[in-house]
């Protein structure tokens, strides 16, 4: 069936785990993993609980068609209060693993408590067990992940685990699986090693069995299917290009943040772009990407395998790190490059495995190093309390800074606060580039203006994945809107995060609403899960999570104040490209999205609202 | 016309609707634990490599087999086990040179790719193409035009 319709819950303080049936009234109004994760979420936690205490839970979960033929199919996310944030966190990654949680016959794992000693999960089917987890402690992404297999002696078995920098407190720590997949934001990983939980490990045999109608969903995901292969973004560009297909158009725009937003383009952008990644280098003669890579089921296969050149200084007595691994993907390319001014496509790549390897969200470590790079020209940091030269465009110092993060060393130690942390002690908070404490990913608010809309708005703090308006504004998904006005933002802004709750809480990638709309996910929902789900049903949803976590973020302390932008982007114009002169026009859209929304000038929910959304 | 399974490794991205489709084809569950087709990812080189039966002329699983469970299908050419004579002996499973036959614990008997009766499950399922089912005398044919295609015409272009 679509759910398993079991819950595995793991007490780490006891010890215990156990199973618990699904609450399937819950299911039909919150779907699955986004949704009913987080209903159960705060269902269970006080808002203000302090995210690292053991008070805080963290939730893994799959969605009704993690683990189906649904193209993409294999999603899975991680809901907890984030360690950066402080505000609810939901962090989703593809690769294996989740699927692989599914066919072991679980919908979702409640983490609770806070083991003693390092300890880890080993899934098999219906058995599930704390090991101890001294051995792998200490130990980065990909060692655990190999010493768990041959322990197990099961190649088949699928792990997520963290890094160093989850062991040591990096605030914006990931949850790694299958080498380089995250569940990357908000620092769901640091949450993980504050509970000394290091890795889960999975393997399940029982597959996904007995869909509401088995015949109409294969068919509706087949024609699902030919939507995506169909479109030019999901059948060609995202194939070809990988998601670094828009370093370019972003930068033409004028919307490429560089240098800690000091600038809005970014003059090295072609050297650290898809068409870089497949031009063939000087010193070997082999291009950077290897080849294109899908996640399970997926059939847009955006992933990005590549080869670090072996001559470059980041490697050049390293082989361990020659062969072919994950990325570069745009929003890394991006925070690495062209947020610290840096044009070295080969040095973003090895901070990039550096980020794998030890399991840290590249998009708040970049954006972070961007920050102290400003703080170091400024004169505020020098160069002995760095450890080195740290000029905006120094590809030494990235990858060096990387490293340091992930060992917990030196200046490292402070890069692993996040820049609002950093900005804070050094006495500049207003040069971190972030929404309640969470960097900004590569769109610059001023020259797409819905974008920081949604960057204020979000959720998680600041995101590219809440709603993704860069669709329309950029790419005209589903319909061409002007990016450089705030006209119309509020309820676009709306439309998108209410639609992509749904998308998250379904099991598929955000990634196929660049083909799909609601209309195509309805079909293939409505026959693989129990229950009439409606078009109006869905959207219904959506609103219906957008607002549950928007309580829970009020009730955490989180205010009106909390939805707004650094004053750069309110007060320095863009120098340069189409978006010349404009700042961002936030002031004017947030009080439009709070009307759109039914909310007070507060930004709290009416009570109509609410009333309408069952809440 | 007598078609085989015909396998571009470089197409493949892992996606591994193969064996979704081929469990639910064999099981009704999507289940990649019951895939007659696997998948292998060569992490280090950025390799994914789909792998199935390639149903041998003589075939060593045939030959070996000591019940007469696996036989000839005379439309696919595709080697079938039946499973009602199958005594789960498992020598098929080692007299395979390329370890596509194998044991499945839980029905007791072995399992190995049988081609769908002619329409095979994986091959429908592959978004890319790497899994194709082609005349079986020209597997070849692809790549021949591939590399037909890369023949230097430089003479006559400059005539």
């Amino acid at each position: 069936m679509a759910w398993t319709r079991k819950i595995l819950r793991v007490d780490l303080s006891s010890g215990a785990c156990k199973s618990e049936p699904l609450n399937m009234e819950w299911a039909q109004q919150y779907l699955g993993q986004r949704g009913l994760a987080t209903k159960y979420f705060i269902s269970e936690v006080d808002p203000k609980v302090d995210p690292l205490s053991a008070a805080n839970k963290l939730i893994m979960t799959t969605g009704p068609l993690t683990g189906t033929p649904a193209s993409t199919g294999g999603r899975y996310s991680v809901v907890t209060k984030g360690a950066l944030t402080g505000a609810i966190a939901c962090s989703n990654s593809g690769g294996y693993f989740g699927a692989e949680l599914k066919f072991a016959g679980w919908d979702m794992i409640i983490f609770e408590g806070k083991s003693a000693k390092p300890v880890y999960l080993a899934i098999e089917n219906d058995k599930a067990e704390l090991k101890d987890a001294a051995h792998l402690w200490g130990k980065t992404v990909w060692q655990t992940e190999e010493i768990i297999k041959k322990s197990h002696q099961d190649p088949q078995t699928r792990v997520c685990s963290i890094g160093r920098a989850g062991e040591n407190g990096v605030m914006y720590a990931c949850i790694v699986n299958d080498l380089h997949r995250a569940a990357g934001r908000s620092g769901v990983g640091t949450v993980m090693g504050s509970k000394n939980l290091k890795a889960v490990a999975v393997r399940g045999t029982q597959g996904v069995s007995i869909l509401k109608d088995a015949k109409a969903f294969m068919s509706a995901a087949t024609a699902a299917k030919k939507v995506l292969a169909d479109n030019a973004v999901t059948g060609q560009g995202l194939p070809t290009y990988g998601t670094q297909v828009l370093m370019n158009v972003i930068n033409e725009m004028g919307a490429l943040p560089t240098r800690n937003h000091r600038d809005s383009q970014f003059e090295d952008a072609r050297k650290i772009s898809a068409e870089a990644m497949v031009e063939k280098r000087p010193s070997d003669g082999k291009s950077h990407l290897v080849t294109n890579n899908a996640c399970f089921g997926c059939t847009i296969a955006c992933g990005r395998i590549s080869r670090i050149d072996e001559t470059h200084f980041s490697v050049v007595n390293k082989p361990e790190y020659w062969g072919a691994s994950g990325g570069l993907e745009y929003e890394a390319a991006w925070a690495l490059g062209a947020a610290n001014g840096v044009g070295d496509l080969e040095a973003l790549q090895y901070a990039n495995l550096i980020c794998n390897e030890d399991g840290f969200d590249p998009i708040s470590f970049g954006a972070t190093v961007g920050a102290a790079m400003e703080l170091y020209e400024m004169g505020i940091l020098t160069e002995k309390q760095i450890g080195m030269a740290a000029p905006f465009g120094s590809a030494k110092a990235l990858c060096e800074l990387a490293q340091m993060t992930a060992r917990g060393e030196g200046f490292g130690k402070e890069l692993g606060l996040g820049s609002a942390r950093l900005c804070e002690k050094y006495g500049k908070p207003e040069l971190s580039m972030g929404v309640k404490k969470q960097e900004f990913p590569a769109y610059d608010s001023r020259g797409i203006q819905g974008m920081g809309l949604a960057y204020a708005t979000s959720n998680r703090g600041a995101c590219h994945l809440r709603g993704y308006t860069v669709a329309s504004e950029v790419l005209g998904i589903p319909v061409k809107t002007d990016p450089l006005v705030t006209e119309g933002k509020a309820d676009l802004v709306k439309a998108f995060q209410d639609a992509t709750a749904v998308f998250d809480s379904a099991g598929v990638c955000v990634f196929t609403t660049f083909a799909w709309t609601l209309a195509d996910l309805q079909p293939q929902l409505d026959a693989a899960c129990e229950g009439d789900w409606t078009m109006e049903k869905l959207a219904v949803v959506g609103e219906r999570i957008w607002n549950m976590e928007r309580q829970f973020n009020n009730a955490a302390g989180f205010t009106a104040k909390d939805d707004d932008l650094p004053p750069r982007l309110k007060t320095e114009p863009v120098k340069t490209g189409p978006a010349k002169g404009l700042v961002s026009g936030i002031d004017k859209m947030l009080p439009e999205y709070y009307q759109a929304r039914g909310w007070d000038a507060n930004g709290v929910p009416g009570k109509e609202t609410l009333k309408r959304l069952g809440l | 016309m007598q078609k085989s399974l015909h396998i571009d490794a470089n197409k493949c991205t892992g996606c591994l609707q193969c064996e979704m489709a081929c469990s639910y084809e064999n099981y009704g569950v999507f289940n990649i634990a019951k895939s007659r087709i696997k998948i292998f990812s060569f992490e280090h080189i950025g390799r994914k490599v789909p792998y199935t039966c390639t149903q041998c002329a003589e075939a060593w699983c045939m030959n070996a087999c000591p019940v007469d469970a696996i036989r000839v299908d005379a439309g696919t050419g595709a080697k079938i086990v039946n499973e009602a004579i199958c005594v789960g002996c498992k020598v098929c499973t080692i007299a395979c040179p390329f370890g596509t036959v194998n044991y499945v614990a839980e029905t007791g008997k072995v399992q190995k790719c049988d081609l769908c009766g002619g329409d095979p499950a994986c091959a429908s399922a592959c978004p890319t193409g790497a899994i194709t089912y082609v005349d079986a005398d020209w597997t070849g044919l692809d790549k021949m035009r591939a590399w037909a295609g890369k023949t230097d015409s430089a003479t006559r272009a400059s005539a």
